[in-house]
């Protein structure tokens, strides 16, 4: 291909992908709005959610509460080392280690674990359920899919991300407390001082509250992905994957925002 | 009554309905027949609102459903449907009963401690005992077609609209699942739409046959007069003979030719 029709063929293929991008985006609000006003509208199904809270929630807790143990466990062996070395004894390792993960880590982790774990499952059964005519079937049978499926695993996640986290705070300081009694010979009366002369209520809602924009992104996004899906199981497979890529990609992204909005309004 | 006007419906780059008239009297089982791809299932979409026509109108007894925007009143139009679907399409996480009750939640008043019996009386219409309990995993192809049927059957609709029946199932389980929609018709009282390329259920199921073609209705007859068709596109299909005036590729790629040079 030669010069111009080159130039146009890229115009194209940039105009067909802006395209299909502002159509998902316009797509996926049209979701949220959608489950907004069925949620204001029709009773919810509680047995749905308490069914996905059981999936999302209690099935995660071992997967996100030993990948926190161990984040407590490095940053904690880090720190020690860092200060032993600037200092020549491990100071402010629970201070560190309880900070990061109160505020960041525990819930960047977890809604990332979670989302590779529920967001993908979500996104395979909503997809399967599309290419085998399971969500049509809804629609013949007097529901709606965002009812039925949508705000159940909304709901949730976030109910069940919050919870997760606060598990996930407490594992990640416990394991940052076995590296510093263990292996930096910290008394453990040190290390609760570190933790409990600093950190006031606001430290751990900074984290807290993140973990609810997070559980909506991660639900939305898995949802939209799987109630999307195209193309039999090649297209439940890319469903999933694209839902796990985009839910963590944005949780990180998104994650700054949030921090300058929280710290913006004095909450940090 | 179901009329269907000038429906037409394409997907990018390719029109499937190209003004379909179709009109289902009340009380009659109508057989849309057509290839792979004429747009029969996409008109059976139509027909109950899963898919929206471009162009065009469906309507049922007074209500048109292209001119239907608030899904409300969608819902409501759909409450008068059953629609069996061609892969069965149930509930793999609920059992049986519970894929069977599922509509009554929403369509009826009923109280849900009634949900399970109906569901058994359901299942005993459409032949099955005992399996209430099982999950859809557990069901053999013709199982599964039986308990969408119930499904499909359990709100008392007024029509019945079937998404190939009898694909994918052995002869013997095709007559059975014809001689069930029959009685179904006879018990319910229902009218019927039945999409299907089985030319021996269309016969025996059908008080009428019409036939799809590059989406459009070619014919709509009794079933004595489509089996004397002289309509040499119609005769084509119910004879199923590869050739006529109905051109099926042997192959889906040809290969190019092009012109000045490669590429």
């Amino acid at each position: 291909m030669s010069g111009p029709a080159f130039k146009i063929g890229l115009v194209e293929d940039f105009g067909r992908e802006a395209m299909a991008v502002s159509e998902s985006v316009g797509r996926f609000t049209f979701l949220v709005r959608s489950s907004l006003t069925w949620m204001l509208r029709a009773p919810i199904e509680w047995r749905q959610v308490l069914i996905q809270m059981m999936r999302i929630g209690v099935e995660s807790l071992p997967v996100t509460t030993m990948t926190t143990f161990f984040t407590g466990m490095v940053l904690a062996l880090q720190t020690g080392a860092s200060s032993k070395h600037f200092f020549n004894e491990p100071l402010f390792v629970g201070t560190v280690v309880s900070f990061a993960m109160v505020m960041e880590l525990a819930p960047v982790m977890t809604a990332l674990v979670v989302s590779g774990r529920a967001g993908a499952a979500i996104a395979a059964e909503l997809g399967t359920m599309k290419v085998t005519e399971q969500i049509d079937a809804l629609y013949t049978l007097g529901t709606d899919p965002v009812r039925y499926l949508v705000i159940p695993r909304v709901l949730a996640f976030l109910m069940v991300l919050p919870l997760l986290t606060v598990v996930a705070d407490f594992s990640g300081t416990f394991g940052g407390w076995v590296v510093a009694y263990i292996k930096l010979g910290i008394p453990s009366s040190v290390y609760t001082s570190d933790i409990f002369d600093n950190m006031e209520i606001r430290h751990f809602m900074h984290g807290f509250l993140k973990t609810f924009v997070f559980a909506g992104i991660i639900s939305f996004i898995s949802c939209f992905k799987g109630i999307t899906t195209t193309g039999g199981a090649e297209g439940v497979g890319k469903s999933t994957t694209a839902a796990v890529v985009l839910s963590m990609a944005s949780v990180l992204v998104i994650d700054y925002f949030v921090t300058a909005i929280l710290s913006a309004v004095g909450i940090t | 009554m179901i009329e269907a006007r000038g429906v037409q419906k394409s997907y990018p780059g390719r029109p499937v309905l190209r003004g379909v008239d179709l009109a289902v009297q009340e009380g009659e089982t109508m057989a849309v027949i057509g290839g792979s791809g004429c747009g029969k299932s996409t008109f059976l979409k139509c027909v109950i609102g899963l898919v929206r026509p471009d162009s065009g109108s469906i309507t049922v007894d007074g209500t048109d459903i292209t001119r239907l925007t608030r899904e409300a009143d969608v819902a409501a139009y759909r409450r008068r449907f059953g629609y069996l679907f061609q892969e069965a399409a149930l509930f793999d996480s609920l059992s049986v009963w519970e894929n069977v009750s599922f509509g009554l939640r929403y369509l009826t008043s009923l109280p849900p401690s009634r949900f399970r019996a109906i569901a058994k009386d359901k299942l005993a219409l459409v032949g099955l005992k005992d399996v209430e309990d099982l999950r859809p995993s557990e069901l053999s192809g013709g199982m599964k077609k039986r308990v969408a049927l119930a499904r499909a059957i359990a709100a008392e609709p007024s029509y019945i609209l079937y998404d190939e029946p009898t694909t994918g199932l052995d002869p013997i389980m095709s007559d059975v699942i014809n001689d069930l929609i029959l009685d179904l018709q006879k018990a319910l009282n229902t009218t019927a739409i039945v999409v299907t390329h089985d030319m021996k259920s269309a016969y025996k199921v059908a008080s009428r046959i019409a036939m799809i073609h590059e989406g459009r209705v070619l014919a709509a007859d009794r079933p004595e007069a489509i089996k004397a068709t002289k309509d040499p596109y119609v005769r084509q299909f119910v004879d199923g003979l590869s050739q006529g005036p109905i051109k099926m590729k042997l192959k889906e790629f040809e290969p190019e030719t092009v012109e000045g040079g490669a590429r």
